[in-house]
């Protein structure tokens, strides 16, 4: 065949081709986690089929939120016609002038007045309208239709329902689950006619759970060890041997630190530098030492609060001043101050409650239960500070504690003060002795007050009764109230989020109306319940249940026929394999080349960043030099790199970390050519290889070099090359030599920084 | 917009059916990530990632933009907008029928007098035009002809970080897309070898430590990070990290790129992990960018009478004017979105003295850049916007003296031009009053600016969407009008 002609055929054909695809790619992308289009007992959607019972809150809902709440929903300001259809009164109730029906009359579609304007094709009446850009698919009407048919059963949202324990699922696989979560998983995989992936390989498994519970790859002894180890509690022992390890409090840390946005500077124009670190080191030390979650979450929310409360406790509610501080000058003070307030009560909504209330700070939630007023009875929480809007250079923003070193060594001993510092000041909270009033604020604007408002919380969630303390300890007691039914399922799906790499819920940040609904809601339920009583908030506790699941120690061995059928592995029929932090993957090749410093703690560090960042950008006030550390506060772990928010570190940003300007709850997951970049060229993994290559090279039990490489590959990876790779491996490593003059450094180099570059070393497998 | 258009523009793209023939709207999708190639042939894992993208929403008159801001807030009343009431009532308090309450920023609110001052450079009307510009900017005045003049801007903030973010991101405060990011996110790219958003910095001379900048200016906010700003910089290192490590050669690198692919192709195998060959594919463009990056930077190669055109501070890397070459550069090499940022442009004291070197700084290879642009025949689907974040005040902060005085920043009303892509040249748009203070003729909001330029790429501001946290956002906000009459 001509080329040209067989160029005709392929387009012809991918031209057929193309109207099947894009069904297929539709019903594919809608399997996804944020879709909202899942049947309701189905966690992915292989077809278009409509589910024979539907369900209002996963498959009604989602709809009417997406496509109608704006104009017809909880916005009383922006609610057009008079017609909200976010609670029953108003979907069923008469349509007034728009139609003789009913809005929605309960088992009769033709008489139901939503069911005409959804079919309109007349753009007076067609609903959604065409300029609102949003539009229902078939499938969409259908459902809508077909629920209206089945006699429209109305129900609460999901997630303001107290979670309850449910029975666990049948499955046939009892013998593959290894606990409790692991019948709910495998429930839904069965029903799908797959089945669960076996065990992973010991050394597939280790390296998962040790970079989970420490950030960091198991060390070749402790792979060996537990390699040996042929007793049922080989695995048990590696678990509780890594979550005693202190660096399971850097780990643990490293995630909250992205979900409080910590940083070393304050953010705005100048971006001067502030001292939170020794807040940084309560978090891990509050891990290390496992205090329950309630308390963790209490001292950074009220610690100050409590009865006599220990100076630890005061440290811990740094958490609320780690959002931005403005010094630019020629701003309005209480602008911004009024900014600092907001940004804790939409950190701790996001944080706490999964829910995004920042659009309540201007009108009505949109789509969420949340109401201006409600925003701003949150905001009343944090607005008693005495503090400043705008701060000068150099200075502290009160309040503020100072502490020394006999401080340290009386009551923080947790605390890394150098030496070389005699006392630092720490900002932390603290009542104003006559306590502001707080008022509504018109479109949120700082000058605009209007109706005065008292400490409360969104009362769909839970009424913030008077029995509860009014103030930030009586938020804290109103988030571990045993009725408030967010706090526990956010926490549950975050922690399984952090092994997982996906929420339960997709949307850790969004578990109102708009999120995405639980893949496995009795199983989030069953966690959260858990989590709350048997549990007792024990976060070791806790974890330890997840990665002793059997669906946490699957193979992540990806089979064909599950990849087809569930692309996206929503049912974890095999482990996720995912790529690692940002943290992990510098903390990696340090570790594994033996410069890791090790030190816990401390002021934030300056490894080698690329030449002229902090200068270019800078007005020549503050920061404007980056002078990076010598010694070995150059090989500390990434968590205690120095974050300047203007200008991150540049490795760093590019493997994704936020850059925690607010709190951020779950990072992107990207690929891109500049990772690529960082890590073929970046002196520091260039350093470790020189450093692993060196280290292997004076190793004295390796005689050939194929032991070398062998070594090399398996420190590295910790497992040892197929003979493919081995062989790719020696031939690379003849090449490299029959070039020596080209190259005049060890092979092995090279080698390593191979390896350094391989897909594994950057996954999570 | 519909989620599995969203879905398709945040994803890994890949753009064989475009190149198998099909077309694609006459653009190229995918952005940084573009690499995959025809390397291998179309699998089930590309069609998921391609399909017919309804962007466009129309036919676009622009295919890229150099956008080239000026920060600091320049004076629009000693550069554009000629006010010679204010030279008649030099030292006057600024009348309160005119400031009518308006928010003044910390530096001036505890002024006693508010003394109006014209400018002290002189302005004259240039080309068919007529348009006033000042003796500052004599090269930009040789080509009135080319630009387009708004006159009306007006913006919500008044401070420095608030008004930049908000230019940059359609809000003040942090954590949205950039406006770069935004075009890459909904347009694509059209190359394959570079980022599809570049952004370059220089230094203003007038005022060398002015305001700073902050790399979440070029950020994807929300938007995934492939679609961030990549900062190109002047010196051995144009992109982080592209350099190899010293003693690596390319040829070494080519050799360890092969069996490093090699190795991930037994990753697939072990793993069964479809993404392996995603993966292996960064790498290549990786590679690729080495050069490309390399060779546009590269410019020796420009002829004598190009750095004659630019200016002589063209030749010094890094300055405004190296940037503008590689700004023409990196438009014949099609990349979509080109931010300059020069600094330096906040002049609260000494006005006169500082705000004659800015002008310097720019001025020529402003002008240069637009012809240049032209005489290759780019000019027409290239859009140039030059401008700062927010003007400056008609009356002095600070002492007003016989030769000097210092302007606030002022919000309300200020200037911008625009070139080519699809904009009416010779053409001013909208007005102030006598005092330069309000707009009384055909405002121009920052939304009204931003949804303008999208349309000229034929995109629908109201459309161009991304859903985040439950929210469909947009780089206008819930605002902005496409300015119809200043379109050509």
């Amino acid at each position: 065949m001509k080329p040209a002609l067989f160029g005709k055929y392929l387009r012809l054909s991918l031209y057929l081709l193309l109207p099947l695809a894009l069904v297929w790619i539709y019903k594919y992308l809608f399997g996804g986690p944020k879709s909202e289009l899942i049947s309701s007992n189905d966690p992915i959607a292989f077809t278009q089929t409509i589910p024979e019972t539907i369900n209002y809150n996963f498959d009604v809902k989602p709809i009417l939120s997406d496509n109608c709440y704006a104009c017809h929903g909880p916005d009383a300001e922006a609610r057009q016609a008079n017609l909200r259809l976010d609670t029953e009164a108003g979907a069923f109730g008469d349509a007034k002038n728009l139609s003789t029906k009913p809005i929605i009359k309960r088992g009769n579609p033709e008489e139901s007045a939503l069911v005409f304007h959804i079919n309109s094709t007349d753009p007076k009446t067609q609903m959604p309208p065409p300029d609102s850009n949003l539009s229902l698919s078939e499938r969409e009407k259908q459902i809508l239709e077909k629920w209206i048919a089945q006699g429209a059963p109305w129900e609460g949202h999901w997630a303001y329902q107290i979670p309850k324990k449910a029975a666990l699922p049948q499955t046939n696989f009892t013998d593959w689950a290894q606990n409790e979560i692991d019948f709910f998983i495998a429930s839904k995989i069965q029903a799908r006619g797959l089945k669960p992936s076996p065990l992973a390989a010991k050394e597939i498994i280790l390296r998962r759970l040790a970079f989970d519970l420490t950030g960091l790859p198991p060390s070749l002894e402790l792979m060996d060890r537990f390699l040996q180890d042929e007793s049922d509690q080989a695995y048990e022992r590696m678990v509780d041997h890594l979550m005693e390890q202190p660096q399971f409090g850097e780990r643990m840390a490293s995630v909250w630190l992205d979900v409080a946005r910590y940083a070393d500077t304050h953010g705005y124009q100048d971006d001067l530098e502030r001292i939170m670190w020794p807040w940084r080191d309560w978090v891990i030390s509050a891990f290390n030492k496992n205090l329950p979650y309630d308390e963790f979450i209490t001292w950074q929310l009220a610690g100050d609060l409590l009865d006599e409360p220990t100076l630890e406790q005061i440290v811990a509610t740094g958490y609320n001043r780690n959002h931005k501080i403005t010094q630019e000058g020629g701003v309005i003070d209480e602008e911004y101050r009024v900014e600092y307030v907001a940004d804790r009560a939409i950190t701790t909504s996001k944080a706490l409650m999964g829910i995004t209330v920042e659009c309540a700070r201007c009108h009505d939630h949109k789509y969420d239960a949340v109401s201006q007023k409600e925003f701003f009875s949150l905001y009343s929480f944090f607005n008693n500070v005495d503090e400043k809007g705008r701060i000068e250079y150099g200075e502290t923003p009160a309040p503020f504690i100072t502490i020394d070193k006999d401080i340290v060594k009386e009551e923080l001993s947790f605390l890394h003060l150098p030496d070389s510092i005699p006392k630092v000041e720490l900002m932390i909270m603290e009542e104003v002795a006559d306590l502001r009033k707080t008022y509504t604020l018109s479109r949120g604007q700082y000058d605009a007050p209007e109706e005065e408002v008292q400490p409360g919380t969104p009362s769909r969630i839970l009424p913030f009764d008077k029995k509860y303390a009014q103030n930030r300890l009586g938020l804290a007691q109103w988030f571990f109230d045993e009725k408030n039914p967010l706090t526990s399922r956010v926490v549950a799906n975050r922690f399984w989020q952090q092994f997982f790499g996906r929420g339960l819920v997709a949307t850790p940040e969004d578990f109102g109306n708009q999120g995405a609904r639980p893949s496995h809601p009795e199983l989030l339920d069953w966690l959260a319940v858990t989590f709350r009583t048997e549990d007792q908030w024990n976060m070791k506790a806790f974890i330890k249940r997840i990665v002793m699941s059997g669906t946490y120690r699957q193979s992540s061995k990806q089979m064909d026929e599950v990849n087809r059928m569930d692309p996206t592995n929503i049912l974890l029929a095999h482990y996720p394999r995912q790529k690692l932090p940002a943290e992990m993957i510098r903390d990696n090749a340090l570790v594994t080349s033996g410069l890791l410093n090790t030190t816990i703690g401390g002021p934030s560090v300056k490894p080698h960043q690329p030449e002229g960042l902090w200068e270019e950008t800078t007005s020549g006030q503050g920061l404007t030099q980056y002078q990076p550390d010598g010694g070995s506060n150059r090989f500390r772990r990434s968590l205690y790199t120095f974050w300047k928010r203007t200008v991150p570190p540049p490795n760093m940003i590019t493997f994704d970390a936020p850059t925690r300007d607010f709190c951020t709850v779950e990072r992107q997951k990207t690929s891109t050519p500049l990772q690529s970049l960082v890590l073929l060229n970046d002196p520091q993994f260039f350093n470790a290889a020189k450093a692993i290559a060196k280290k292997i090279d004076a190793e004295t039990g390796l005689q050939t070099e194929s032991e070398k490489i062998l070594k090399l590959f398996r420190t590295i990876t910790l497992r040892k090359p197929t003979d493919e790779e081995k062989k790719l491996l020696n031939n690379y490593f003849d090449a490299l030599l029959s070039n020596r003059s080209v190259s005049s450094e060890n092979p092995l180099v090279d080698l390593a920084l191979l390896i350094y570059n391989l897909d594994e070393t950057t996954q999570k497998s | 917009m519909d989620p599995l258009h969203e879905h398709l523009l945040n994803k890994n793209r890949r753009h064989f059916l475009q190149k198998m023939g099909l077309g694609i709207g006459g653009l190229a999708l995918g952005s940084l990530l573009d690499p995959m190639g025809l390397k291998n042939s179309p699998t089930a894992a590309d069609l998921l990632q391609t399909g017919p993208v309804p962007l466009p929403h129309f036919a676009p008159k622009a295919k890229r933009i150099i956008y080239l801001f000026q920060s600091g807030g320049p004076s629009q009343l000693d550069l554009f907008d000629y006010k010679p009431k204010l030279n008649e009532m030099r030292g006057q308090d600024l009348p309160e029928s005119i400031r009518k309450g308006q928010r003044l920023t910390g530096m001036t609110s505890g002024q006693k007098n508010f003394p109006l001052t014209g400018s002290v450079f002189n302005f004259k009307q240039y080309g068919e035009s007529r348009a006033w510009i000042s003796e500052l900017m004599p090269y930009t005045a040789k080509i009135a002809d080319e630009l387009c003049f708004v006159k009306s801007m007006h913006t919500e903030a008044i401070n420095h970080d608030p008004a930049i973010t908000f230019f940059q991101t359609g809000s003040q405060q942090s954590g949205r897309p950039s406006f770069g990011s935004w075009m890459s996110y909904g347009l694509g790219s059209l190359n394959d070898n570079l980022p599809a958003f570049i952004v370059m910095l220089s230094r203003g001379s007038g005022r060398p430590n002015g305001q700073p900048l902050y790399s979440r200016l070029w950020g994807n906010g929300f938007l995934s990070s492939l679609h961030q700003g990549v900062q190109f910089r002047a010196g051995k290192d144009p992109v982080l990290y592209l350099k190899n490590p010293d003693g690596i050669s390319r040829k070494e690198r080519r050799q360890m790129l092969d069996y490093l692919a090699a190795m991930n192709e037994e990753q697939e195998k072990l793993f069964g992990d479809p993404e392996v060959a995603n993966r292996i594919a960064q790498y290549e463009m990786a590679y690729r960018m080495q050069t490309s990056v390399t060779d546009v930077m590269n410019i020796e190669d420009e002829p004598d009478h190009v750095f004659q055109m630019y200016g002589p501070e063209a030749l010094t890397p890094g300055t405004f004017a190296a940037n503008c070459i590689l700004a023409r550069r990196l438009i014949e090499k099609d990349v979509r979105f080109i931010q300059l940022y020069h600094m330096g442009w906040d002049q609260h004291d000494n006005l006169p003295t500082q705000i004659a070197k800015q002008a310097k700084d720019v001025d020529q290879a402003s002008a240069a850049l637009i012809m240049d642009l032209k005489q290759r025949g780019l000019l027409e689907d290239t859009l140039v916007v030059w401008g700062g974040e927010f003007g400056r005040t008609n009356y002095s902060q600070g002492t007003l003296t016989d030769t000097n005085y210092g302007r606030d920043h002022h919000p309300r009303s200020f200037s911008i031009f625009m070139a080519g892509g699809g904009i009416k040249p010779g053409f001013t748009y909208g007005e102030t009053d006598e005092f330069g203070y309000n707009v009384v003729k055909d405002p121009m909001h920052v939304h009204d600016l931003q949804a303008t330029i999208l349309n000229q790429f034929g995109v629908d501001h109201t459309k161009l969407t991304y859903k985040y946290q439950g929210r469909r956002f947009r780089l206008t906000d819930v605002a902005g009008n496409v300015i119809h009459s200043i379109l050509s």
